[in-house]
């Protein structure tokens, strides 16, 4: 009973749940999945919500899936002060749905673009980032259209946990922002895919990382409930 | 009832889209200035009147048809018969 259990809510339209729920068990998590209608979210020691295109990113990206069932648990759990990292499309639900600052617009560019990026860390004391170091470069590869971060007047500096490093901004954020914290730090999101980045069969392996630490995280929460 | 939500990218945000029709257009001949792209929403609704009507669709568009921090909106209601 060491596993923290990880929710992956599984919206119509997410396609990186699988990954996020098999780099979750490879870093010694129990990956738990969560459909987007259900209304209660089971015993959770933090909650993943994954990359893809969640109600075919209608209207905006991110702006129906923030009024599933599943997303009103989330903001309930949120509040409680429990863990919820968003990964591409789930930091675009939870900037829509007012648990992050700011908003993600379409590329400067306009096209998709899938590549690996270097990111610098900022924010190392935060419970996504407690493996890294601050000023740490990471390599992580992004795979979206609408990734170009808009800030709201009201994000402090504190709150940007990983930037773009300069000159590998892909797509036109402000201020090369990567990833940003709610105030209190315990809801995270950034448009690069860390579950992309577990195995180094694959590539890069820095995602780990990120993910490590969320388990860190969720693990001394177990150890709180316990 | 019907009316019409017109939801533009505030001034100042960028736009690539308007952009790229900026240019599209002139690579065309046209002579034209800035362009910038939205979105329109038909919509039809029930209410008492068209106070109301504009009252409910002013909180559809704080809630749902555009976000405040990058967009602003205006609706049209068309004067009943």
């Amino acid at each position: 009973m060491t596993e923290p259990r990880i929710g992956v809510v599984v919206f119509p339209g997410s396609q990186d749940d699988r990954d996020a729920a098999w780099a979750l068990g490879a870093l010694g998590a129990e990956p738990v999945m969560v459909w987007h209608a259900d209304e209660e979210l089971p015993a959770l020691d933090a909650v993943l919500l994954p990359g893809g295109f969640s109600y075919g990113d209608y209207l905006r990206c991110g702006a129906i899936a923030r009024f599933s069932p599943a997303m009103r648990a989330v903001t309930a759990f949120a509040a409680d002060g429990g863990l919820v990292l968003g990964i591409c499309n789930g930091f675009q639900i939870l900037c829509e749905a007012g648990l992050l600052p700011g908003v993600l617009r379409p590329n400067e560019s306009l096209q998709f673009i899938c590549r690996d990026v270097t990111l610098i860390v900022e924010q190392a004391e935060t419970p996504f980032t407690g493996r890294c170091r601050a000023g740490q470069e990471l390599v992580i590869p992004v795979k979206h259209g609408e990734g170009a971060y808009h800030r709201s007047p009201d994000l402090s500096d504190e709150q940007i946990v990983v930037r773009y490093a300069a000159g590998d901004n892909p797509n036109g954020s402000e201020d090369d922002i990567a990833g940003v914290s709610n105030e209190d730090g315990n809801v995270f999101g950034l448009m690069p895919h860390p579950e992309h980045a577990v195995d180094p069969l694959l590539g890069p392996a820095d995602g780990a990382l990120i993910l490590a630490s969320l388990v860190d995280s969720a693990r001394e929460r177990l150890y709180a409930r316990a | 009832m019907r009316a019409v939500v017109l939801v533009r990218p505030k001034a100042g945000i960028l736009d690539p889209q308007g952009e790229a029709v900026e240019t599209s257009l002139k690579h065309l001949g046209f002579a034209v200035g800035e362009a910038r792209v939205g979105k329109v929403i038909d919509l039809e609704l029930t209410a008492e009147d068209e106070a109301a009507a504009r009252a409910a669709i002013e909180r559809m568009c704080e809630q749902l048809l555009a976000n405040p921090l990058i967009e602003s909106y205006e609706i049209e209601v068309a004067a009943t018969e």
